[in-house]
């Protein structure tokens, strides 16, 4: 349904729109009101534009701007991912006119609560990058001279992994997920990058490797190329955190923004995998 | 000495092209970007990727009219051979970026799928979707992360550049460059940089670039001493989604599928726009070009869409600037098949339907064809040479320049998809010469010897961070001064310039740029804190904003996307025959005229107080001969023949020439 935006649909001079904040990791959040004045065509993303350059809470007390993460603005980029009004999804994309018939009450910002918050409604999403790097997210090619063109590819396959790689790794699929919990480490005072990076990465790596890199994990495999090493990407697949988490809630696929078919790619890596089982079984 | 490193800034495909190969040549390289790699700028390109195939080869395409419709779409303002060699270099490229598993749109036989772009006549544009730009730039993101996992890469997401470490032999031996999370300032030394920080859109307020294509990390190196050319060529695409935050592209194909270009007669009449009869809208295209109406070239449609809005005041909004692009007419049906996809995206980001609603449009900043002066180095066939270190130098020995923030390839005007081909090509391109470098160099940036000038530019860096959380300020907020900055130039150097607008424009502009000192901070925090970091990159706007309005206010002519309506070369309409040629005959003339004089590269040094000299430079057009641009002109077959009969001539002459020189060599 699209919503009706002539002149002479009826819009509220003002509205209020919480934040949840927070300064710094591990500290306390707190709710925080600010009052817009409205404008058509506004987006979450101007709405936390206006309150940077007004620095003061719907209170009139002076506060700071609100941090938040973006870049391409086009539902691309899969940076400004928040949960706006409970729901996860990207700012750039969620309207205030849409939200406000919704709810006229306002517009409540929180930061994603699968992953470590970083200040206000930034967060650190390094794990699902990890994971890429787990499930050895790319083609091995022998190096990049000139060696022709890629593998011919039918048109059916092409439309297979076209949608696998538009995943831009925004998260909506890890925090609507029951079976992704937060992984939360601190740095000691005694520990340095490199030593704190080593262990983050460790417990990522026992942790739940999700929707999204499952998918890419089938991208992979999907190709020419990538098949050879299909293997790896199934054993990446079969180790602690892997496919075997997965329970199911079907979450994933109904919060994607980009309509990826997880739930498909998950049924098809569980297929992978049966087969590469028992092809480890009889090969011993 | 201890081993080599190259830090790469900016992990879009430039960065990321760079960085891979030079991990492939065994180089250690920290790669250092303002976001994670994967959300770089280069995600939002659409249309597709340029090369000759076997395909087009088979209609008569050749590298080298690839090479010649760049430089005609450039209005030959670029150096020849670096686009050359681009050309020549491109299919091999796509074939990489085959390889590395790009979705490529494919036929039923499954070959690669090529598609029409403007500017040429034939199917050249490999295509991922609609976003190949995500497409290839997830490739290139793989293949580093391959590395990263091998441990040859280093990656720094969420690092801001703040500034190039130069020794007193004037050579770069590292950056100091900050984290966005944890504030820490770090300097890190290597033998050779490669700036590939994209684009200067947000110079102009909103635009269709990313909220990190500030433009700061350019301007930083040229305040360092690294020159800055062609600042004033900057692309203007005439319809794009007008939003609050950002502009969004809306592709032309609306127009072709038969879209109506309108504004109410009545300034910002506030109607529903259904309900303003036929009368009382202006059709200004399609009053003003009979002719071609909605399908004027995309020049024309900007500069006729700016001129209705800025100039009539006939915007359809009091406070923002827009124009109807209406499709009304036309059947859902008919639409949704057509069209289906963009139509989605204004739907997506405006909640209106465009099938029922005239949208709302306005042409936006779009593209920097200038960027950091880049050296290469000539073979004697007119290419680049491979290996060279002097490719895509800048001024400043060890310190590189490659993709949308250099200055090569584009000319006066960028052709639809060059930009992600002239990304990757440089990218890859630049490494072995940055390895044969490393081979020449006597010292490393990580000897003990630079330890104490790291440390150094490192403690300057900090002191100015922390001098700019501490001031007390005269109360001007830098998101109000950026807006302002936007508006600014915005209105005098994008699509029709004017030099009492333009030197209006310098005034106003430096002004803010007095006013961006005084400004106090809402965040004196030390952990993530946005505010600082947008007070610098907003302050370091202003000597590439300077360059640009300099820059434009002194060419007087028109090339490419710079366009002054007191020094447009109109048509001819003489019916006299002989009066049409002399006519043509004073047209040429003139072009030839201002070739001698503008046909050159405009150089900003930039001084300590960030304000551009500037100085000119000849382009080396000598593989093909510069030609009048005619498209849409009255009277374009007479130049044509009148220039190519003067061609001719001055072929001859240097034809007999050489002949006479070989007489005379073969006598003596």
């Amino acid at each position: 349904m699209i919503a009706d935006a002539t002149p002479s649909a009826k819009k509220p001079s003002s509205f209020e729109v919480r934040v949840l904040r927070q300064d710094a990791p591990g500290e306390p959040g707190y709710w925080e009101r600010h009052l817009i004045t409205y404008e058509p065509n506004l987006n979450v993303i101007s709405v936390l534009q206006k309150i940077a350059a007004l620095s003061t809470t719907s209170d009139g007390k002076t506060t700071t701007p609100v941090a938040w993460d973006c870049n391409c603005l086009e539902e691309v980029c899969g940076a400004c991912t928040m949960l706006v009004n409970g729901r996860t999804r990207q700012a750039c994309s969620a309207l205030v006119d849409r939200l406000l018939e919704d709810n006229p009450a306002g517009i409540e910002l929180r930061p994603m609560s699968k992953f470590p918050v970083l200040r206000d409604l930034v967060v650190d999403r390094s794990r699902m990058f990890r994971t890429l790097e787990k499930i050895k997210g790319w083609i091995p090619v022998d190096g990049y001279g000139d060696r022709g063109a890629g593998p011919r590819e039918s048109q059916e396959n092409q439309e297979v992994r076209y949608p696998l790689s538009e995943c831009m790794t925004c998260g909506c699929c890890l925090e609507a997920c029951p079976q992704y919990a937060k992984v939360e480490l601190f740095q000691r005072s005694d520990e340095s990058d490199a030593e704190f990076a080593e262990r983050k990465n460790q417990a990522y790596d026992q942790a739940f490797i999700g929707a999204a890199a499952i998918s890419q994990a089938m991208l992979f495999n999907d190709h020419s190329t990538g098949h050879m090493n299909a293997d790896e990407r199934l054993d990446a697949l079969s180790a602690p955190g892997g496919l075997q988490v997965c329970g199911n809630a079907q979450n994933c696929v109904a919060v994607c923004p980009k309509n990826i078919p997880l739930t498909t790619s998950i049924a098809r890596a569980g297929r992978q995998l049966t087969g590469y089982m028992f092809r480890k079984f009889f090969d011993r | 000495m201890s081993k080599q490193r190259v830090v790469v800034i900016g992990g879009g495909l430039a960065g990321l092209a760079a960085t891979m190969k030079l991990a492939e040549l065994g180089i250690a390289v920290d790669c250092i970007s303002l976001t994670p790699v994967k959300r770089s700028h280069s995600v939002c390109a659409q249309g597709g990727i340029n090369s000759v195939n076997e395909l087009t080869r088979q209609q008569g395409d050749t590298e080298w009219h690839h090479f010649d419709d760049t430089v005609y779409g450039g209005d030959f303002l670029q150096h020849q051979p670096p686009v050359k060699e681009m050309a020549y270099w491109a299919p091999r490229i796509i074939d990489l970026m085959d390889r590395l598993g790009v979705p490529f749109n494919r036929t039923p036989e499954g070959f690669r799928d090529q598609r029409r772009f403007g500017g040429t006549l034939f199917k050249r544009t490999s295509f991922a979707g609609a976003t190949t730009g995500q497409q290839l730039l997830y490739a290139l993101d793989e293949q580093v992360r391959r590395w990263h996992a091998e441990g040859s890469v280093a990656m720094y997401e969420g690092w801001d550049f703040l500034s190039p470490v130069i020794d007193e032999d004037g050579r770069c031996r590292g950056v100091v460059a900050q984290n966005l999370v944890t504030m820490e300032i770090r300097s890190f030394p290597a033998d050779a940089v490669v700036l590939a920080t994209g684009g200067c859109g947000l110079i102009f307020g909103r635009s269709t670039m990313s909220m990190a294509c500030t433009g700061s990390a350019v301007s930083r190196a040229a305040q360092a001493g690294a020159k800055y050319a062609n600042a004033e060529f900057i692309q203007v695409h005439p319809t794009a989604i007008p939003g609050a935050d950002k502009l969004r592209l809306m592709s032309e194909s609306a127009r072709g599928e038969g879209g109506r270009v309108w504004v109410p007669r009545k300034p910002h009449d506030p109607r529903d726009p259904k309900q303003i009869p036929e009368a009382e809208r202006y059709y200004f295209l399609e009053e003003r070009y009979p002719e071609y109406g909605n399908l004027v070239p995309r020049d024309i449609a900007t500069r006729e869409i700016f001129d209705v809005c800025v100039n009539d005041g006939l915007s359809v909004e009091a406070d923002r600037q827009c124009v109807y692009l209406d499709l009304t007419h036309i059947s859902r049906e008919e639409l949704d098949r057509k069209l289906g996809g963009i139509l989605h995206i204004y739907e997506k980001f405006q909640g209106v339907d465009p099938r029922e609603y005239p949208m709302k449009i306005f042409p936006a900043v779009h593209y920097s064809m200038g960027g950091l002066w880049a050296d290469y180095e000539r073979t004697p066939e007119g290419g680049l040479q491979p290996g060279s270190p002097r490719n895509h130098q800048t001024h400043i020995p060890g310190l590189y320049a490659i993709g949308e923030c250099d200055y090569q390839y584009h000319g006066a005007n960028r052709l639809g998809a060059n930009s992600l081909l002239s990304c990757i090509f440089t990218g890859l391109f630049i490494a072995p010469g940055i390895a044969n470098m490393f081979k020449s160099l006597k010292e490393s940036a990580t000897d003990e010897k630079f330890v104490s000038l790291l440390r150094g530019q490192r403690a300057l860096k900090q002191l100015e961070h922390e001098n700019l959380l501490k001031r007390e300020g005269g109360r001007e907020n830098p998101y109000v001064i950026h807006q302002e900055l936007g508006d600014v130039m915005t209105k005098a150097a994008t699509v029709v310039r004017r030099n009492d607008q333009l030197t209006a424009a310098i005034e106003t502009v430096n002004k803010l740029a007095e006013r961006v000192e005084n400004c106090s901070l809402s965040d004196t925090g030390n952990w993530t804190n946005q505010n600082v970091v947008f007070t610098k990159a907003v302050r370091d706007m202003f000597p590439v904003a300077k360059a640009i309005l300099k820059g434009a206010l002194a060419r007087d002519e028109c090339r490419g996307a710079h366009y002054k309506p007191a020094f447009d070369m109109p048509g001819i309409d003489a019916t006299d025959p002989a009066e049409h040629r002399r006519q043509a005959e004073a047209w040429c003339d003139k072009f030839e005229e201002k070739n001698r004089k503008w046909l050159k590269t405009t150089i900003a040094s930039i001084d300590k107080s960030g304000e551009p000299t500037l100085s000119y430079e000849d382009v080396d057009t000598s593989l093909i001969p510069p030609r009048p641009r005619l498209y849409g002109l009255v009277g374009a077959e007479v130049i044509e023949q009148v220039w190519r009969e003067r061609q001719d001539k001055k072929d001859s002459q240097s034809n007999d020439l050489k002949t006479k020189e070989s007489l005379v060599a073969s006598q003596t």
